[in-house]
């Protein structure tokens, strides 16, 4: 295919031009439907009069439960538009053998792997595991909200934003057709001349800025408000594990953030990072983007591990085995994923001192992940064992996950890496990890809160139906992924020529369909959840015979999570309290200090939006107006100083009564 | 006996004093603003790894002059030296402001805050005259891989003042409008960090960047 | 832990929920000490770069090195007024942290574009400089 030259410019719409509209037709295809659906939403949205509604408890709320699921939501629509990146790649590669050019083009195709890992990444795993952790960490640690409510509505709206830069790109221009770290000279302006890598630049940019503030947001938090009595070595494990992956957020990030401005300055003004003359390296951006990009995979699965322990403890009815050792695996964790990065460039030609460190302290790093998975095994060992959606979840995890890491620790040998680096095999396992620990763990994490959030349980039948079409897609679609790998098949490739390969990737296929099946049959659970809510209805608020505070509290939890601040005195304190029959407090009630909603984080990340678009596109008058509008506007909101009011102890004393007829209608 | 010590398996322990072992019954409100000195020096670390990045990009491609200018014909350390002093005397100053803080006097800090301010532009505007020098000699960003570094190195830093200068205007501002309440003393608290912890990050410029530069 | 356990925590509120105001604002000897260490340690590096006192290049590159390290331990001390009890040590842990990770990320980022340079370009690991 030719390449089409984009030149022109102009100073009100900058690069933006007719020509910017994508004329393949898939992508038009999509952009119709995507437009009717949306105004579907739109129309239903203005019919139902749910604006006001949306804006005023929902988009400005400074909740930590309700920002918590908007991640969620965020992250389950992403996680569509990425797998439809990832059945279409499937696709592509089954079809494209002896001269069959398959059904999309080169630029198409680089531009799907580029989006697919970048979304999956960015913007269906990290609100993911953002989402829980807002979520569940206030309610475990017996606190009434973060420690800065403003700045988490203001973070989800950053993370946002640069979702949404990376959808406008589907429609508007092209997205990056570089992989989804944009390896320079690749991504620097002399071969990506137009705006796909400054898509991904300002995308991610935006969305990096949400995720170290909501990084800050819940260390503080964690630090800070505990409820009293809980000490460190009391906290719950998937607080620990939060902890340390917010402590990772904020030690990577800002990494990140530095490697894309170099990159930006590469591109927008001519400097010489990482260009191939002129004295730049293109190597260090290789290096220093793994400094952040190494740690940010212990930043997706730690906080799943904290899932696994909570709901392995749950469903076997036991405290945790070796709690103490796994909090210190966590922290080893953390500081070991700092010192590993070079093994995802062991050929780039440091030489053997350097890499063969490198591969040691990569394969030390299994030793407290492994000590992870024989704690759950023990919890589970004479347990009494309910095999529950988030248990099962937790079982494909603990197999999964296994094999995972082994190919993980076998790539980890610097010999055995210049063999298998960059081919299939590399893609094999990071899905496997990826897909069994973060992806399973979510699953485990939706299906153990969600009686929590909505004050029903999820479906069991289609949870199953889910559950299995996504093992067995699963083990179907990557398993031959290891074979190819291994048979030397490099990734990323849109056609191949040897005939005999074929039918490992129709295999593939058909995984990656029946995956299909098992995330439409997780929407179905959803909705027929909520069709069905009388029946699965949750009285008590701890339907699962919890241990942790946020059990103790109603489902859903009123918005100050607790009229009487618990005190700990255990590990498990829920389960504590249930053991000393501790009566919930009935009278008493004081007036609660609650934070305010707030307009500022929409307007603020709204204004990011497009100050990222305005650059993408060098609309520079636009630039320069959104960036004194976010200054001008940040600045106004200090000025405001009365941020928070107090919830009167009428309400509170009218939910808590409410509550304690629910309880006794319940029986409980 | 506390509540709070009581065994809740004795037999004696009534369910009301149960559930006061176990529920904070007489809690207070809590302090506004509890977290903050804590997130803010949490973000100032993540700041501290933007600069680590620079400095490590500074190392690898600081020797590349691509037969360019280097440190030797283009760096005049006397200008280094009164610009470091600007510093130092902005730090003083801004802890002489915090001093007036503590004794609640309004108008003193306003007017150490407006000295720090001055000290600060002095610096921006010395670094704003040292680039202008060095571009205008053909030393740009864009010369080569070291010139890249030292401007994104020095820059950002200079970035970072300019940002605290809006930021000490705005709280000059916000004291004369609200005076020195918790909430202004704490802005002030953090601006303190922030303005100090820039001073530490441009030791290691003054350092690694000019002197061991010249040393080269 | 049984219930009975509980007498061992006769303070339910152990860590975790203080509100505690810590020494923020240093006083003015602390400001006046150090503003007076880091001029005398800010002046000696300046000086033994311009007057080239100490002949080896080397020796004068670890000598200002170690008045910068100094230097900011003054700056942490006396502006920033570090210690290990404000906010029950978490500040302190966090610049530990923080330190670990800046030398991890340089001194391995040093490290490994050293090794691919002298590997890879034997040329250019030394003096790009002199290339005309």
């Amino acid at each position: 295919m030719e390449a089409v030259v984009h030149n022109h410019w102009s100073p009100l719409l900058g690069r933006l031009w007719w020509d910017a509209i994508p004329t393949e037709p898939i992508v038009l295809v999509t952009f119709v439907i995507v437009a009717i659906g949306a105004a579907a939403v739109l129309g239903a949205l203005t019919y139902f009069r749910l604006w006001g509604y949306l804006w005023k408890e929902w988009f400005t709320s400074v909740d930590h439960k309700k920002i918590g699921i908007m991640y969620m939501v965020l992250g389950l629509i992403m996680f569509a538009r990425g797998f439809a990146d990832a059945i279409m790649m499937r696709l592509q590669q089954a079809m494209a053998f002896g001269g069959n050019e398959g059904y999309l083009n080169a630029h198409h195709y680089d531009q799907i792997f580029t989006a697919h890992g970048v979304i999956m990444i960015f913007f269906a795993a990290m609100p993911f595991v953002t989402g829980l952790m807002n979520y569940v960490v206030p309610l475990q640690i017996g606190a009434r909200d973060v420690s800065f409510p403003f700045l988490n509505n203001f973070s989800f709206w950053m993370t946002a934003s640069g979702a949404a830069l990376v959808m406008t790109s589907l429609f508007l221009g092209e997205f990056g057709q570089t992989g989804w770290l944009a390896y320079p000279p690749l991504s620097n302006l002399a071969y990506s001349p137009w705006v796909g890598v400054d898509y991904w630049i300002w995308s991610l940019q935006v969305a990096g800025v949400g995720t170290l503030l909501s990084g800050v947001n819940l260390i503080a938090t964690i630090v800070k408000m505990r409820a009293p009595g809980m000490t460190m070595m009391r906290m719950p494990v998937f607080t620990w594990t939060a902890l340390c992956t917010n402590i990772l957020i904020v030690a990577a990030f800002p990494v990140l953030t530095a490697v894309l401005c170099m990159l930006s300055l590469d591109r927008y003004l001519g400097f010489d990072f990482f260009t191939n003359d002129f004295g730049g390296n293109a190597m260090m951006y290789v290096n220093l983007i793994w400094i952040w990009g190494h740690p940010e995979v212990y930043i997706l699965i730690l906080p799943l591990f904290g899932v696994f322990s909570e709901v392995t403890a749950t469903f076997s009815g036991k405290r945790l085995f070796g709690y103490t050792s796994m909090v210190y695996a966590t922290m080893v964790i953390t500081i070991l994923s700092y010192i590993v990065w070079l093994h995802h460039f062991f050929t780039m030609g440091s030489g053997a001192s350097v890499n063969s460190f490198f591969g040691i302290t990569t394969m030390v790093i299994s030793i407290p992940t492994g000590a992870k998975l024989f704690n759950w095994l023990f919890t589970m060992y004479r347990g009494r064992i309910r095999f529950e959606l988030p248990m099962m979840w937790t079982v494909a995890f603990m197999l999964t996950f296994t094999i995972g890491g082994m190919t993980g620790v076998l790539l980890a040998v610097p010999p055995a890496d210049f063999v298998l680096h960059n081919s299939l095999f590399l893609i094999a396992h990071f899905h496997n990890v990826i897909i069994g620990g973060v992806v399973f763990g979510t699953f485990a994490g939706i299906n153990y809160w969600w009686p929590k959030a909505f004050g029903y349980k999820l479906d069991p039948f289609w949870g199953k139906v889910s559950f299995w079409s996504w093992v067995v897609g699963f083990y179907l679609a990557f398993m031959p992924l290891y074979v190819l790998g291994l048979m030397g098949v490099t990734r990323r490739m849109r056609v191949f020529d040897d005939p005999s390969l074929q039918i490992w990737f129709v295999i593939a296929a058909i995984g990656a369909v029946l995956i299909a099946v098992g995330i439409a049959a997780m929407f179905v659970q959803f909705g027929v959840s909520i069709m069905k809510r009388d029946q699965l209805r949750d009285e008590t608020g701890d339907p699962w015979g919890g241990r942790t505070l946020e059990w103790s509290t109603s489902s859903p939890p009123p918005a100050y999570n607790f009229a009487v601040t618990p005190i700990v005195h255990d590990i498990d304190a829920w389960e504590d309290m249930k053991r000393c029959g501790v009566q919930r407090p009935t009278s008493g009630f004081r007036p609660i200090h609650m934070p305010k909603n707030t307009a500022t984080g929409v307007v603020l990340a709204g204004l990011s939006a497009v100050l990222g678009f305005a650059m993408i596109w060098y609309i520079w008058w636009l630039a320069a107006a959104a960036f004194a509008g976010i200054l001008g506007y940040a600045i106004a909101h200090t000025f405001n100083y009365k941020r928070d009011y107090h919830i009167p102890a009428e309400t509170v004393v009218e939910t808590e009564d409410a509550r304690t007829r629910q309880l006794a209608a319940a029986g409980a | 006996m506390s509540a709070t010590t009581l065994d809740a398996t004795t037999p004696k322990a009534s369910p009301e004093q149960i559930t006061a072992a176990f529920y904070d019954l007489n809690e207070h409100d809590h302090p506004e603003g509890g977290s903050t000195m804590l997130g803010f020096w949490i973000y100032l670390m993540s700041d501290c790894l933007i600069f680590a990045m620079l400095f490590a990009a500074y190392g690898v491609l600081g020797g590349n002059y691509a037969a360019g200018p280097g440190p030797k014909d283009l760096f005049e350390l006397p200008l280094v030296a009164v610009n470091t002093a600007m510093l130092l005397f902005s730090s003083i100053t801004y802890g002489f402001a915090m001093l007036a803080m503590a004794k609640n006097r309004r108008g003193a800090t306003q007017a150490w805050l407006l000295v720090t301010a001055l000290f600060g532009m002095a610096f921006i505007g010395i670094e704003l005259h040292e680039f202008a020098g060095l571009i205008h000699e053909g030393a740009t960003p864009m010369r080569s891989g070291f010139l890249t570094a030292f401007f994104s190195l020095v820059g950002t830093h200079g970035l970072h003042v300019t940002f605290g200068l809006i930021w000490l205007f705005t709280l000059v501002v916000q004291i004369g409008a609200k005076g020195l309440i918790p909430a202004n003393q704490r802005r002030l608290m953090c601006l303190s960090l922030f303005w100090h912890f820039l001073d530490v990050i441009w030791i290691g410029v003054f350092t690694f960047v000019y002197l061991m530069g010249m040393l080269r | 832990m049984s219930a009975a356990d509980h007498h061992a925590h006769p303070n339910p509120h152990a860590d975790g929920h203080h509100d505690d105001h810590e020494g923020s604002h240093g006083s003015l000897r602390d400001y006046l000490i150090g503003f007076i260490l880091s001029a005398v340690l800010t002046a000696i590096p300046f000086w033994l770069v311009m007057s080239g006192a100490i002949a080896d290049k080397q020796a004068t590159a670890l000598v200002i090195m170690a008045f910068a390290v100094v230097q900011i331990v003054v700056h942490m001390i006396y502006f920033l007024h570090m210690n290990t009890k404000s906010e029950n040590g978490w500040t302190v842990m966090a610049l530990i942290f923080t330190i670990i990770i800046v030398v991890i990320a340089l001194s391995g980022s040093l490290w490994v574009m050293y090794h691919l340079n002298h590997n890879m370009m034997p040329m250019m690991s030394h003096d790009m400089g002199q290339v005309p």
